[in-house]
């Protein structure tokens, strides 16, 4: 980056404040969220026309037991609740119940995986068995991928808000808020993909 | 805050490159990033060109003797995904978008300008990525839309590069739309309202909204077609059980959008440039605005007018044709806006508006040629033959790149503080003009007799008109020659510009050309009549 950037953009971060624009970095993310949700829609589409117009054929295995995904289901709910307690002790200043709640929701994401692993692993299918299994490892490969980079970013901000010294404050929220905000998106997806998949 | 860094930049200043070199460096100004899109955009122009080049020269004659099948193949389909990807697609958006909007809306930058610049980077090194699969193991060979199973059945490297170069061009889209859409909506100087805003930015919303709702869903097809191709999984492989027109529902619902990503940011340029030179307000522009908005709900309903030979059931034909028609509505409406703005104007006769009535005029005749390829019983007839390939290229030359041509003339006095030769942009739309006429007209004719788009070969009937047609290629490959030289010349010792030169009164023209870094000494300026030109004419 260059210097004359760099003043540029720090006077305009000053006369942004001062000709009263809200921050709009939210807003940018929600975009983006919109964004990467069309990219499930896209995934959810191709699997619900499969399932209207490519029947199974004969012999191949598609089955999906309800249990483990049951548990992660209320995993991630409660997830997107400990996140939120997370936010609201860092905006009481108790920087350290936010990280104890950060870690928390962490823990249940990490559990999440596991569990997601330990699914496929007993699973009486593989990736390229048939037109659903495919589709079935596609869809929650790519959710998890989501959740794997969510649970990093918990634990990089869980690092953050530490009470001496942390970057993040209730001065600025804005990281917190942002993967939150992305947290609740991917428990969102979760949910459809859920009913979808499962249930359906 | 400012104070801290201050000594830092001192010592840092005399590392920002000065002068053209700025254009070649890492730069978060979003009028360098503008022009960086620009000039990038250009190469990759030329580069297209040669392939389209080679193309016709293959097509003047029946038999394929100019190259292999195959490389025909390749070379067809790099033409078209860079002439999309890397040419128009950032051209029109990122180059304009990024040089304009943020002066439209009274900014001094985009809202996130990191992000900006990450979304330019992107795209050389995709672009040289797509060009270098040609001499690994050949290019891609399906063409700019993949469809399976050519595309899992060709040759494995040039179609897996193929996909991820795409799909890092389609990330650089979606960062620029989120961009967009943020610093048109969030970073409004204040006092300024959404219906005062030039044109060109509601037309970058619109586009915005289609990318950020569309290129998603390509980029997840392409994962998926990606899967079918190295790991063996039979997403749209029928021999596995797949489905391949689910492949094409999907890649359709980012491409027919993708039509109109190419061509509403030009709708937008055009808006802003006959008011200019014909000195009258834009005619209607709260409906234009409308037709925007429809135009970008009506293109996301649109795509299976691509697949009226895909097995289409009635019921789907009957709803796509509809929604198709509908779509010529809004824009029929911006035609005659346009018209009606230019009715009774002191029009000056220059390149900038030579270019914008060439676009006109093209863009009125792709457009009809549209709406009959949207109704069923002429599609099954045209589909897939020269005729759709003439209609597009009508759109997207004789529409997109018109008016990029246009766009250059108008807005090089800005950026370089010089002006163009005239007589050199005359040439060289007229040179334009009649070459790509020759060059698409004559494509209608092959496409109603039966010729197929896509093959190296056919059948010796048709041999005249596509000689026809190369001869045009050639007067409209000629025709970059005096747009360089006049560029070379122009940057080198044109005359002087002036801050102002045509007298107008949107805001990038309200400073100093070319602009300082912070665009405006001083506040912004507050223009809530972009378009009130012509006082003098009416009273
Ligand atoms: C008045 C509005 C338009 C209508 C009704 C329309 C209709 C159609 C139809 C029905 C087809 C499919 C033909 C076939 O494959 O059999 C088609 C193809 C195409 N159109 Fe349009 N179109 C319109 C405007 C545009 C615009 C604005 C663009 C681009 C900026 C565009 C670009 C294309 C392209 C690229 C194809 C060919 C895609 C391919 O198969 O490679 N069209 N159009
Ligand atoms: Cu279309």
């Amino acid at each position: 980056m260059t210097s004359l950037d760099t003043s540029k953009e720090l006077n305009k971060k000053d006369k942004g404040i001062e000709e009263g624009h809200e921050d709009f970095r939210l807003f940018g993310l929600i975009t983006f969220l919109i964004a990467d949700g069309m990219t499930f829609a896209g995934f959810f589409a191709a699997y619900l026309t499969y399932k209207a117009v490519n029947p199974l054929p004969d012999g191949a295995i598609y089955e999906l037991e309800l249990p483990i995904p049951t548990l992660n289901t209320i995993l991630l709910l409660i997830s997107s609740a400990t996140f939120h307690k997370a936010s609201k002790s860092l905006l009481n200043k108790k920087n350290n119940d936010s990280q104890r709640w950060l870690l928390f929701t962490a823990l249940l994401g990490i559990i999440f995986l596991v569990c997601q692993l330990f699914e496929y692993f007993n699973l009486p299918f593989s990736l390229t068995d048939n037109l659903f299994a495919s589709t079935f490892y596609a869809l929650t490969g790519f959710h998890g991928l989501h959740v794997t980079l969510g649970t990093l970013m918990i634990l990089i901000i869980s690092w953050q808000v530490r009470s001496n010294g942390g970057r993040l404050s209730h001065l600025n929220m804005f990281p917190l808020e942002a993967v939150e905000l992305y947290w609740h998106f991917v428990d969102g997806i979760w949910v459809i993909l859920f009913i979808i998949l499962y249930l359906l | 805050m400012t104070i801290s860094i201050e000594p830092e930049n001192k010592k840092q200043e005399s590392i920002q490159p000065k002068g053209w070199l700025k254009y070649f460096s890492f730069s978060l100004d979003h009028k360098v990033i503008g022009i960086q899109y620009l000039i990038c955009g250009f190469v990759f122009y030329l580069v297209g060109g040669t392939l389209a080049s080679a193309i016709r020269i293959e097509l003047a004659s029946p038999m394929s003797d100019f190259m292999p099948r195959d490389v025909y193949n390749q070379v067809l389909t790099l033409h078209g995904t860079i002439m999309i990807f890397l040419w128009i697609v950032p051209v029109v958006n990122g180059a304009f978008g990024n040089y304009l909007i943020p002066f439209y809306v009274g900014a001094r930058d985009m809202a996130f300008p990191r992000l900006n610049a990450v979304a330019f980077w992107l795209i050389p090194p995709s672009g040289l990525m797509l060009i270098f699969s040609y001499f690994i193991d050949g290019a891609a060979q399906a063409g700019w839309t993949a469809y399976p199973p050519l595309s899992i059945t060709t040759p494995q490297s040039g179609q897996i590069i193929w996909i991820l170069s795409v799909l890092l061009l389609g990330g650089s889209s979606i960062f620029g739309g989120i961009n967009f859409i943020a610093t048109i909506l969030k970073l409004r100087r204040p006092g300024l309202k959404l219906m005062q805003l030039p044109m060109y930015c509601w037309a970058m919303l619109g586009t915005s909204i289609l990318v950020v709702l569309s290129t998603p869903v390509l980029a997840g097809t392409l994962i998926l077609l990606s899967f079918d191709i190295v790991a063996n999984t039979g997403f749209f492989n029928p021999v596995l059980g797949g489905n391949v027109v689910v492949y094409q529902h999907l890649f359709w619902f980012y491409s027919h959008p993708a039509v109109y990503i190419m061509v509403l940011p030009a709708f937008g340029l055009v808006s802003e440039i006959l008011p200019i030179h014909c000195r009258k307000p834009l005619f209607g522009y709260s409906t234009m605005v409308f037709s925007i908005m429809g135009i970008v709900v009506l293109g996301l309903v649109v795509w299976a007018h691509h697949m009226f030979t895909s097995g289409t059931p009635p019921w789907m034909r009957l709803f796509f044709t509809i929604a198709t028609a509908f779509i010529a509505v809004p824009t029929g409406i911006k035609f005659f806006n346009w018209v009606a703005t230019m009715w009774g104007g002191r029009i000056s006769i220059n390149s900038a508006i030579l270019f914008s009535c060439g676009f006109i005029i093209n863009f009125v005749f792709g457009g009809i040629t549209g709406v009959a390829l949207a109704q069923v019983p002429f599609d099954i007839h045209v589909h897939d033959t020269y005729f759709v390939v003439a209609h597009f290229h009508y759109i997207v030359y004789g529409g997109s790149v018109f008016v990029i041509f246009s766009s250059i003339y108008h807005w090089f006095p800005k950026v370089t503080g010089k002006l163009l030769n005239e007589k050199l942009g005359i040439l060289h739309f007229v040179i334009t003009f009649v070459g790509f006429n020759l060059c698409f007209a004559p494509q209608h004719w092959l496409g109603l007799n039966g010729m197929p788009r896509r093959v190296a070969e056919y059948d010796p009937q048709f041999q005249f008109v596509n000689q026809i047609s190369s001869v045009g290629a050639l007067l409209m490959a000629i025709s970059t020659i005096p747009f360089l030289v006049n560029i070379f010349i122009s940057i080198a010792k044109g005359k002087k510009a002036g801050d102002n030169p045509w007298n107008a009164l949107t805001p990038e023209w309200l400073t100093s050309s070319p602009p300082p870094v912070e665009n405006w000494e001083g506040e912004a300026p507050l223009v809530k009549e972009p378009y009130g030109y012509g006082e003098s004419i009416t009273n």
